[in-house]
């Protein structure tokens, strides 16, 4: 016996310590404090960008402590795995006395025992004992009080109970919340965890296709249990696989069936704003005898063979464009009528090269709140295009903005050099409206970091691109711009009275200069080269010279164009004609920077659009629910119900009796005060209005 | 004689809770029921049986709150009363808002919301009158102007309802969708909680406090409407159109109202108990107090908009100056404010109240994240946060009913609370991104 106790102390002295208030409530609170890690520090961002923001020291010690991924980290789970053990601890010490405090009545109270409580009354009736305590028994059996009795010596003890669930309610909001961590842990990828730390599982960190991402790093319908996993699914295709992204590579789960996206579809409010996305899906597996079709949407999961399939996000899935590229900077070559895709690319001959188009990205809507829409007709899109990720789930688009502007459909390419270096341009179909005038819009950046620049291309009175086009082919065709800088060369000249060849020469050939570096360089090349070669107090002269000289050409160029078109009326340039010059000199002027040889034209396409969807298998959620459920439950019991006790003791006093009433109640002593004291004045009543 | 005598027994202490019931508690009851079936009639085919679950569920919920709270039976009327009169002044036309006289000025959803903030404001100042000068009168039209107010509020919500539906068929929802809503929604719950305490506790000596931090989410709310324009009512976003939403943010807002009302009885708390030590200015606390303030003015400077700084100054100058008055005005303290155990005990309920739905707002709130985002848990900045309150008043409930704590200590922690609570409710939507931005700044 000795020996045996001895051998239990330290396990008690371990549940005591477990199943310590002090231990859970430190607890409790370490716990909330390391949850707010991973709300300020964005979590399983690229490793990328915690370099750049932290610098590679602290990148690698905040690696090395997970804080990336603070919530799957072993530290993490384990102050988990100590309030859970804390927790069953607490339960296995307290909750058989609870259960057993629920059904035991106390009949062996004595009077002294009760003379003490703060609840206590005392009669002294001419009712027999017998009388009394069936008037006590049913007047406390009505208010809904259960009693036990007991007679020795003469004297009756009755022992009464109410609220007894409260003790119940402290047992289910505990293991309420061991069986939430129980169906958590069921959903956690402990199992997964396991297989890459021995080595069974290795995450696959390059950009490659499904079918050749490696064994190891792909897991059989059957090998896991729990996971969450995404897809993007373009329209008319099928697929049996997801990808589970995890830290800073993924794995590839396969599905015991497979799943086709029919058709996604968008639906957009009067305001532009979305208001639905739902996917067509089809669902072929072997134990169906045909497909089953089904349609989901945000908030309308579709829950099969245990897996549910969620409405993510969506993306464009391949649409193709009818294009047309115009060269810009090289006269002589006609347009080429090309087809693009997206996500494919395709090669494209130029003056500088054979570059590649790399097709990104299609949108049939560009929806711009209208305030974002500046007087300089700049779209500023906040930095980053919001995704179809964040649409869907909710996420930006939620802000409250006024009216909506559609800037109609529009695409994203890459063009890469033969170096290598690429720029992103974004095109815009049709042309927008901007203060009563009409301009394509084209955007470039040289880095995703970048807002796009826009470049403005005024329409033409056919709300066509062409005569921007053909204004600026002929600009660069020297011997147009020839032929017209001598026109108005020899036309100032002679208005000045002076004839000299050999300066008219001269005067033509800086005009030419002067165009040809304008339109490949903007007034910045204009500018570099008089500080280049003009000394400083002759600049501002020269400048305004340059730009006279300049103004003369690209008008009588304009002139020519106009007449070529047969566009001038008798009345001579209309002020239409006239803003259409402005907006072009200044689209002519930024076109330098603009860094492409052609001008890409969208002319139709096809949408074909992808539906980003989530397939999760999560057995554990049902157990979490009952586990929430125990614990709604519980902590309403524990709070709204209080557990009571009350104590009659009789005793024959001459031909009547004495009755002591006392009680006490588990919780809100003020609230059982009162209860106690209306159940004593009742009694009271009765007895004195009897006598 | 003996029959009845056995009879008397028989029935004596037998009262059924229906029996208690005045005819006037069943004709209300019936009125509900009503109600709740004309509009099922009236709008089953829009509704899925979640939504039928919810309307009638939410009637019986109100007819059981009415019972309890008699009080609560005139509101509800009062509210019906004004809103359907509103929406019948409306008619089909949204236009009307502009051209009825009582839309214009007393009852469409955004005049409403206007008498709601002004007489919440003027029963802070009110409230603060009766601190200084505690007579039976003050403390009843305080008292009455917080009513009111919480009836125009639900008008203002009733109303935008209806007028969403105006704006257009798909645009229609319940207004709990936008941070300017649940302001609203906040102030009112707010406002109706204390009520429930002032009338349970009789003491209106906590009101000043009580509605200061309504008045702060009031000063919001008008930055909110006039700076951002966030009165507009805008369409939701997919992820937002469930029925979930009716149900997981009022549950939300409980919490959080009755977490906001548990922190001002704690300031309270230990004003008396300050004042029960020999009052004065010069105690370390009042320090600590001050820096307080501080913290509320740093915390202000976060705001890029100067006119939510100086709200804001204002209502924490407020704030302490009222806290400087009462550490000077012992007897006064003494005489007046409720024992100091009650004031516990309050503050106790206040914050068991709080936690219950807030447990089951997080429940639902975890169900309706599997429902719409995959996952009944993410850890999701907003979800995070609510975690971290949930386990700051767990451990507070285990202080106090197992350690048996009491007193300062908590109250300081209540107060503390309220500063976690603000962080999940603001202050993840201003600096945290995450899926749950739909109130952003």
């Amino acid at each position: 016996m000795v020996n045996k106790s001895k051998q239990q102390k330290p396990v008690r002295l371990w549940l005591e310590f477990l199943g310590s208030m002090n231990l859970a409530i430190t607890i409790l609170v370490v716990v909330a404090v390391a949850s707010v890690i991973g709300t300020v520090l964005q979590q399983n961002q690229p490793y990328q960008d915690y370099i750049i923001k932290f610098g590679p020291y602290w990148h690698e010690i905040f690696k090395a402590l997970d804080l990336y991924d603070v919530y799957s980290a072993l530290w993490f789970l384990l102050l988990l795995g100590f309030l859970l053990l804390s927790t069953s601890v607490c339960i296995y010490r307290n909750g058989p006395s609870m259960l057993r405090d629920m059904q035991h009545y106390r009949l062996t109270m004595k009077e002294k025992s009760l003379r003490v409580m703060r609840n206590f009354r005392e009669w002294t009736l001419d009712d027999a004992p017998e009388s009394v305590e069936r008037t006590f028994a049913g007047y406390l059996k009505n208010k809904g009080y259960r009693v036990r009795r007991k007679t020795a010596d003469g004297t009756t003890v009755m022992a009464f109970m109410k609220g007894h669930m409260n003790r119940l309610g402290y047992l289910f909001t505990h293991v309420g919340i061991v069986v939430i961590c129980v169906g958590g842990l069921m959903d956690g990828n402990l199992n997964l965890s396991a297989k890459e730390w021995l080595g069974n599982l290795k995450l696959e960190t390059r950009d490659i296709s499904a079918s050749e991402v490696p064994d190891v790093s792909r897991l059989g319908p059957g090998d896991n249990w729990s996971f969450r996993g995404s897809i993007t699914l373009p329209e008319d295709s099928v697929s049996n696989l997801v990808f589970l992204n995890i830290r800073d590579g993924y794995l590839v789960q396969e599905l015991p069936f497979a799943v086709e996206l029919k058709e996604f579809r968008v639906e957009y409010y009067d305001s532009g704003q979305p208001k639905s996305f739902e996917s067509d899906l089809l669902i072929h597996d072997d134990q169906l005898d045909e497909p089953l079709e089904e349609t989901i949407a945000v908030n309308h999961p579709l829950i099969y063979r245990g897996h549910a399939i969620y409405q993510a996000s969506f993306a464009d899935g391949g649409t193709s464009m009818e294009l047309t590229a115009w060269p810009l900077f090289d006269s002589a070559s006609e347009p080429v009528e090309l087809e693009g895709k997206v996500n494919a690319q395709r090669e494209i001959e130029t003056p500088d090269g054979t570059m590649a188009i790399e097709f990104q990205d299609f949108q049939q809507f560009n929806v711009f709140p209208a305030e974002q829409v500046t007087e300089a007709g700049e779209v500023e899109h906040g930095g980053e295009a919001v995704s179809g990720s964040d649409m869907v789930r909710g996420g930006e688009m939620g802000r409250s903005d006024k009216k909506f502007v559609n800037f109609g459909p529009s695409f994203t390419f890459k063009l890469r050099r033969p170096s290598g270096e690429a720029r992103e341009y974004v095109n815009y179909m049709a042309p927008v409206e901007q203060e009563g005038r009409y301009f394509f819009l084209s955007g470039m950046r040289e880095s995703q970091a970048e807002p796009f620049r826009y470049l403005h291309i005024p329409a033409d009175d056919k709300m066509s691109i062409d005569r921007f086009l053909r204004f600026h082919s002929w600009l660069n065709d020297e011997a147009r711009v020839r032929h017209v800088a001598k026109q108005s060369a020899s036309q100032a000249m002679s208005s000045a009275d002076i004839q000299d060849e050999a300066m008219l020469q001269n005067i033509v050939t800086s005009m030419v200069r002067l165009t040809n570096e304008f339109v490949r360089g903007g007034y910045q090349a204009i500018d570099q080269r008089i500080r280049e070669t003009v000394p400083e107090q002759q600049q501002a002269q020269v400048a305004e010279t340059y730009l006279k000289i300049l103004n003369s050409v690209l008008e009588n160029m304009y002139w020519e164009l106009l007449e070529d078109e047969g566009a001038v009326s008798e009345a001579g340039i209309t002020p239409e004609q006239d803003r259409w010059f402005e907006d072009a000199i200044n689209a002519l002027a930024s076109m330098g920077p603009y860094g492409s040889p052609f001008y890409l034209q969208l002319s139709d396409f096809d949408l074909r659009e992808a539906s980003g969807l989530q397939i999760t298998r999560s057995p554990g959620k049902n157990v979490v629910y009952l586990g929430c459920v125990m614990l709604m439950v519980g902590i309403f019991m524990m709070f709204y119900i209080t557990h009571q006790r009350l104590w009659v003791m009789i005793r024959p006093e001459g031909q009547g009796s004495r009755v002591m009433l006392a009680g006490m109640g588990n919780r809100n002593q003020r609230d059982f005060n009162k209860v106690f004291d209306s159940l004593g004045d009742e009694l009271d009543q009765h007895y004195s209005s009897r006598q | 004689m003996a029959v009845t005598k056995e009879q008397l027994n028989e029935n004596f202490g037998k009262q059924s809770f229906f029996k208690q019931l005045s005819p006037f508690d069943w004709i209300w009851a019936a009125v509900l029921l009503f109600g709740a079936g004309f509009a099922w009639n009236k709008y089953s085919a829009l509704m899925d049986h979640y939504e039928v679950g919810i309307l009638f569920g939410t009637a019986l919920a109100l007819i059981a709150l009415g019972w309890y709270w008699k009080a609560t039976r005139y509101l509800m009327i009062a509210i019906a009363a004004v809103s359907l009169f509103a929406v019948s002044l409306y008619g089909n036309d949204l236009g009307q808002a502009e051209q009825n006289f009582f839309l214009m000025f007393l009852f469409s959803s955004q005049s409403a919301t206007m008498w709601m903030s002004a007489l919440f404001v003027m029963a802070t100042v009110v409230y603060f009158v009766y601190l200084v000068r505690p007579n039976e009168f003050i403390g009843r039209i305080a008292t009455a102007m917080v009513w009111v107010a919480t009836t125009m509020g639900f008008v203002g919500l009733m109303v935008r309802w209806r007028e969403s539906y105006l704006i257009s068929h798909d645009i229609g929802h319940i207004p709990v969708s936008n941070l300017y809503e649940v302001f609203i929604l906040f102030a009112i719950i707010t406002a109706l909680i204390y009520l429930f305490y002032e009338a349970r506790t009789r003491t209106k000596a906590m009101g000043a406090f009580v509605l200061l931090v309504i008045s702060a989410s009031i000063a919001f709310l008008l930055w909110y409407h006039f700076e951002k324009g966030a009165h507009e009512i805008e369409p939701l976003v997919p992820a937002l159109q469930s029925y979930w939403m009716k149900i997981h943010v009022p549950a939300n807002f409980v919490g959080y109202g009755a977490f906001a009302l548990a922190a001002m009885l704690g300031v309270l708390y230990l004003i008396r108990e300050n004042a029960a030590r020999g009052g004065g200015t010069s105690k370390i606390w009042m320090v600590v107090m001050n820096l307080v303030g501080l913290g509320i003015l740093g915390y202000a400077l976060f705001f890029v908009s100067s006119t939510v700084n100086t709200l804001i100054f204002v209502v924490s100058a407020l704030f302490l100056l009222a806290i400087y008055y009462l550490s000077i005005q012992k007897q006064r303290v003494l005489s007046y404010f409720p024992p100091a155990e009650t004031i516990d005990e309050v503050m106790h309920k206040s914050i068991a109240l709080g936690f219950a739905f807030f447990t089951v707002a997080t429940v639902l709130g975890a169900m309706w994240a599997a429902e719409a985002w995959g996952g009944y848990w993410s850890w999701d900045p907003k979800e995070t946060w609510a975690l971290i309150v949930w386990l700051n008043y767990a451990a507070w409930l285990h202080m106090r009913l197992t350690k048996g704590w009491r007193g300062a200590p908590l109250a300081w922690w209540a107060i503390i609370g309220l500063f976690v609570t603000t962080f999940a409710f603001l202050g993840v939507n201003m600096f945290l991104s995450g899926l749950h931005s739909y109130g952003e700044l």
